[in-house]
């Protein structure tokens, strides 16, 4: 008596393997979908405007004519906007990821503000605009100055870095801050001579990360009314300003096609900046990174 | 001449200047971690006010009811906050379609089949996904994907929801992709090697066991990535259009609530004006809708999360 009836075997497990095979096969394509999503949008950018790029682009202001239309207060007001929100965002940061990890007791105000965090990062965009055209631009009369924006995009980064720094604090081991204790060090003592120089890696990568957010994000800027053709160069964070995103904006909203290129090529070196940060994060963890 | 350890620590311990600092900096601390706190009660207090300014001149029924959102007639200016509600929807609708299927297969195919070399590469290109600015998406949007779906479907108009929700839905899949992907890759190796043992294909695993497992992390993800699709603002204002509309219609133009924001923030709707509080209510009504969706997300990760 035959209790495996073989060809019935055969025949479901064929039908199994095949399932199977198709469903790797769909699986591999939806990757590949979002891959092929990249390629081509970045294969879509550079072909628009790679010719409009050229050193004028970088040097003029901008122009009613599309062929004379430049980035330059743009890219140098993104950089007036870095210098503010860098320094602000970073020291919020890590000043609350410290708190947070080293002192903070487990109470009910701890979660809150853990909880608190969480439920920010998930704020949009947008809503940050709001609050900062009535809290900053109105409320503390900065207008709309580089001040006001980066005040404004440095609370929208902050849960970033503060979980970043976090995660960075914490992944410091146990025995360093123990031997430093124990050798007499005061808490504090310890924290910046010892936790903080193990953890800068990863707070600088996080970090990094954050601010390359802060310069692709427009909507905040919008809305607390960050003009956008602008023929002079700010002198300081008190001045009004432009900022890439913003220019990219006013630039594909135009009727014109030929500003459309004008927008590509504005894109080209917005992503161009986002690159270099992007590497420079990488690098920071591949060099500093020391494993415990 | 030397120091004694005692003096040392006599002297270490007269510092009054150390101690006093040592006390201090845990209070800074709290000071700078209560920013975050501040600026949630901030966010909440400046829309409830603004809000309550625009209801003492439109009523709370005109705006929640109403079906017309005509804020910039001569005549009759009229707050209805659906049509806005609506052009929302219809972009995030499409967004899923396109995300969701896309994201979970991209996460399962990382989670059970590719090799290690593999998952290297590809997760980094979906961070890069990730990183793209949304202006650079809607950029995409409005000179891509509207010509090419007119190209195929004439009756498309070069504002409408179809094109933004796509490019929205693209946006969103690294999310799903590697949040639904975390959470396939804790569920624990032996109970996907006992199936394996038993004679299950890997496909089996990953639909029987994988996904069933993780669920709760693939719905919270997916939850996650609506709410970022709700308040996406740069892709709907440059490819969905500024007409605000009740119907079902796709392939024309809408108005969601962000692009009303960036609509009226462009403009210059005087401080003062009802059309000015009107983007705080618009505002008010997004933060709400963002924040349901991060709390159900929160609470089917922790209610529904499978413990091993």
């Amino acid at each position: 008596m035959r209790y495996i009836e073989h060809e019935r075997v055969v025949k479901r497990m064929n039908g199994r393997l095949v399932t199977n095979v198709i469903f790797k096969g769909i699986f591999l394509a939806a990757t590949s979908l979002a891959i092929l999503a990249l390629v081509l949008l970045a294969y879509r950018i550079i072909t628009q405007g790679a010719g409009h790029l050229s050193l004028d682009f970088l040097s003029n202001f901008s122009s009613r004519f599309p062929d004379r239309a430049g980035i330059k207060a743009a890219l140098i007001g993104s950089l007036w906007l870095m210098a503010v929100v860098a320094p602000t965002a970073i020291i919020l940061g890590v000043g609350s990821a410290i708190y947070l990890e080293e002192y903070a007791k487990k109470n009910k105000i701890t979660s809150f503000i853990r909880i608190n965090i969480a439920n920010l990062a998930g704020v949009p965009s947008i809503v940050f605009g709001l609050l900062g055209l009535t809290i900053f631009v109105r409320a503390f009369a900065l207008g709309n100055s580089i001040l006001a924006a980066g005040f404004t995009m440095s609370l929208l980064i902050l849960p970033v870095i503060i979980v970043a720094s976090q995660e960075a604090i914490r992944s410091v081991p146990g025995e360093l801050r123990e031997a430093s204790l124990g050798m007499g060090a005061t808490k504090w003592q310890t924290i910046v001579k010892i936790i903080l120089p193990a953890a800068i890696p990863g707070i600088l990568t996080g970090s990094i990360l954050a601010l390359s957010r802060a310069i692709g994000e427009t909507a905040p800027l919008i809305v607390i009314g960050v003009p956008v053709i602008i023929q002079f160069l700010p002198a300081g964070i008190m001045d009004t300003f432009t900022a890439l995103p913003i220019q990219i904006f006013d630039w594909a909203s135009r009727p014109q096609q030929e500003f459309q290129t004008v927008a590509a090529a504005g894109i080209i070196v917005l992503m161009i900046f986002l690159l270099l940060m992007n590497s420079i994060a990488v690098i920071i963890r591949n060099k500093f990174q020391k494993r415990y | 001449m030397r120091t004694s350890v005692q003096e040392m620590i006599a002297q270490s311990k007269g510092k009054k200047n150390k101690k006093f600092m040592e006390k201090m900096i845990p209070v800074i601390l709290f000071l700078i971690a209560s920013v975050s706190v501040l600026t949630t009660i901030g966010i909440v207090v400046t829309l409830v006010i603004e809000t309550i300014t625009f209801f003492t001149r439109v009523s709370v029924a005109d705006f929640l009811f109403g079906t017309t959102w005509l804020p910039f007639s001569n005549k009759q200016e009229l707050f209805g906050i659906w049509p806005l509600i609506i052009g929302t929807l219809k972009v995030t609708l499409i967004a899923v379609i396109v995300a969701v299927p896309i994201g979970i297969a991209s996460a399962i195919y990382l989670s059970e089949y590719a090799s290690e070399t593999v998952r290297r590469i590809v997760k980094p290109v979906l961070e890069v996904l990730a990183g793209v600015p949304t202006i650079v998406y809607g950029f995409f949007a409005l000179t891509f994907v509207t010509p090419l779906l007119q190209s195929v479907f004439p009756e498309i108009k070069i504002f409408n929801a179809i094109s933004p929700g796509i490019v929205v839905g693209i946006m969103i899949i690294p999310m799903i992709a590697s949040l639904s992907e975390d959470a396939m890759s804790s569920v624990p190796k032996q109970i996907r090697e006992g199936a394996l043992a038993m004679g299950s294909t890997k496909f089996e695993v990953a639909w029987k066991i994988t996904v069933p497992a993780a669920l709760s992390g693939i719905i919270a993800s997916i939850v996650l990535a609506v709410s970022r699709a709700i308040g996406e603002t740069m892709i709907v204002s440059l490819a969905g259009g500024s007409t605000p509309k009740f119907n079902g219609d796709f392939t024309d133009s809408i108005q969601t609530m962000t692009a009303y924001i960036v609509q009226v923030s462009k403009g210059d709707a005087g401080y003062g004006t009802t059309i000015y509080y009107s983007i705080y209510a618009v505002g008010f009504t997004l933060f709400i809708f963002t924040m349901l969706m991060n709390i159900l997300a929160g609470y089917v990760s922790k209610r529904f999360r499978e413990e091993y």
